[in-house]
């Protein structure tokens, strides 16, 4: 029986010819990532059992990200715990205010990540760097001890679902759009314990950026992981941004999938997650009069210089509605100069929208924008679960930049279309 | 090991987020974390939660973030063990390498209700519910599996090994 591009990086990694679905292997990790929340509990695991070293100083990433730059005391000693383990242990790639971004942003954009590696990370989106052919999962934050110890990671070999993607998308529609009508499609259980394996001619009308987002979702329809074909566009972007050694796993032909799915992404409409669950998908068209009170743009799903683009094009020469705060988040340290550059902060600020040093903040009701009692917010982050931005009576609709950017001009949940015709 | 309890029961999908909210993850202290455990779902669980009660859920029990804490504010509540339809991933790797132990088992889900008292047999793969009378199997963790909880979690069984 063939493998799927999972299947045989998990055989790589755990040092077999192959793998079946099931079998539990124990796995060598390439990177190993916690943040501000969860590296602290691992740390005082591995402090538990006496470690006194890491298995590799140069295969660990440390990102503050969560509350940072440090929301209040408790925060700051995390964020302490942190720098000291780091500096104790030798730890290459701990990532001070200055040079953090939100860490899903971060790491591939430094090339840590590449095709073919095997990461897991003690925070749920982890998934994210399946977009450059990587097995990449979400781990707790013993896991992440255990593997600073061993370098191994358990895992058991999942069995995957084949996305096939046709068509071309809309002019306004990203990759967003695409996993939040999947998710919508199969539901937040839909992948459960799975891999979702990207791939099909569609594929050649997606940017990295677009791959990063709907990989980075994976974990909201319960996948192990989400994993994309290798193909130019990637290896553009890791010629660009990596000088690792990668390698390209490609499914076999007889690679055994539990379900294939055909999704024409020609078809899709601009998609959003009414609350509280990101399957609860609805098209922009198909909604009523939603009004808003909050609009966020940003974070590890869609925090990167494409979304920020999309986002400036549409606010350029507008006005954010003024019972509306829209509030813009680049990703990283590189993604904030661009934006510089290219003159997108002028925009923005022009425009009325506040403008934040890289934070995952407002997306886990962390800081940077808090909801109150019966507040509404369209925002392009990646859950909408009761009181995941604030009080538990807000309220999250899931969107795209593009839409977010829209809504934040009317004040209700919009379409670009709506404006950019 | 046999654990007995009442049952504490809600729906599926039961969120990371509502188990533990992100607004109390700037501690990682165990019993700061149970005080708060299940608040923005139910804000009685704290107040009636007992020793050795049992916790069930639905389909994808645990989805959303990876937080640990959310195990770990489960297991210092007092609760002694979870049942589910299902349990989402991450939520099911973080309670074995804790050492809070979960079970699926979909038939007993349904047929169980808040208060029924609980008696669940690990080793033999065995629930029994006194309320209604009915015994359930489930299916025996791996081998693996069980090792690691027998260690009383996967840094006590990496430190066996070593």
């Amino acid at each position: 029986m063939g493998m799927t591009m999972t299947q045989k990086i998990l055989a790589k990694s755990s040092g077999q010819k192959s793998v079946k679905p099931g079998m539990l292997i124990s796995a060598k990790v390439d990177m190993v990532l916690g943040n501000d929340i969860t590296a602290p509990v691992a740390i005082k695991e591995f402090e538990k059992i006496g470690a006194e070293k890491v298995f590799d100083t140069e295969k660990i990433a440390l990102v503050p990200d969560h509350f940072t730059p440090n929301k209040d005391i408790k925060s700051a000693e995390q964020v302490k715990l942190m720098r000291e383990f780091a500096r104790k242990m030798g730890i290459k790639h701990f990532f001070e205010i200055g040079q953090m971004g939100v860490e899903h942003a971060l790491l591939p954009e430094l090339g840590l990540v590449t095709a073919g590696d095997l990461v897991i990370g003690a925070d749920s989106h982890t998934c994210t760097y399946g977009a450059l052919g990587a097995f990449s999962t979400g781990v707790g934050s013993t896991d992440m001890a255990a593997a600073m110890v061993t370098g191994e990671v358990w895992l058991k070999v999942p069995e995957a679902i084949k996305f096939n993607l046709i068509g071309k998308p809309g002019e306004w529609v990203s990759g967003k759009d695409i996993i939040l009508h999947i998710i919508g499609r199969i539901g937040v259980d839909g992948a459960l314990y799975k891999s979702m394996e990207f791939t099909g001619e569609g594929l050649e009308f997606l940017t990295m950026d677009d791959r990063f987002t709907i990989a980075n979702m994976a974990i909201e329809a319960g996948a192990k992981n989400g994993i994309f074909e290798v193909d130019d566009e990637t290896l553009k972007y890791i010629a660009q941004h990596s000088s690792k050694p990668y390698e390209i796993f490609r499914a076999d032909s007889d690679a055994e999938y539990v379900e294939e799915l055909t999704i024409d992404i020609g078809k899709i409409r601009p998609t959003v997650a009414l609350p509280h669950l990101p399957e609860n998908t609805k098209t922009v068209d198909e909604l009523d009069d939603i009004t808003i009170d909050q609009v966020v743009i940003g974070s590890c799903t869609n925090g990167r210089i494409e979304d920020m683009r999309i986002a400036a094009k549409i606010l350029a020469g507008r006005k954010v509605h003024k019972n509306v705060r829209c509030i813009i988040i680049p990703a990283t340290q590189m993604v904030w100069k661009q934006c510089m550059k290219e003159g997108l902060f002028d925009i923005f600020i022009d425009a009325g929208c506040a403008v934040s040093t890289p934070t995952c903040g407002p997306c886990l009701g962390g800081h940077m924008g808090i909801l109150a009692e019966g507040e509404r917010a369209v925002s392009t982050t990646n859950r909408n679960f009761v009181g995941r931005m604030g009080h538990v009576k807000s309220e999250v609709y899931l969107a795209s930049p593009a839409v977010a950017a829209a809504s934040a001009i009317t004040g209700k949940i919009s379409s670009p279309e709506e404006l950019m015709d | 090991m046999n654990y007995t309890g009442n049952v504490i029961k809600y729906g599926d999908n039961i969120d990371t987020d509502v188990i533990i909210p992100a607004r109390y993850l700037n501690t990682s202290d165990h019993g700061e974390l149970a005080k708060h455990c299940m608040e923005d779902l139910d804000k009685t669980f704290v107040t009636r939660v007992k020793k050795g009660d049992i916790l069930v859920g639905g389909f994808n029990f645990g989805c959303g973030s990876s937080r640990e804490h959310a195990p770990i504010a489960i297991k210092a509540s007092g609760i002694s063990c979870v049942i589910a339809k299902s349990f989402a991933r991450i939520f099911y790797r973080n309670a074995i390498n804790i050492g809070l132990p979960i079970i699926e088992c979909p038939e007993c889900v349904d047929e169980t209700d808040e208060g029924d008292k609980l008696e669940i047999d690990l080793e033999n793969g065995k629930i029994i519910n006194y309320s209604n009378g009915k015994t359930y199997k489930t299916t025996a963790f791996p081998e693996f599996i069980q090792e690691i909880i027998k260690s009383g979690g996967l840094m006590q069984y990496i430190k066996n090994k070593k």
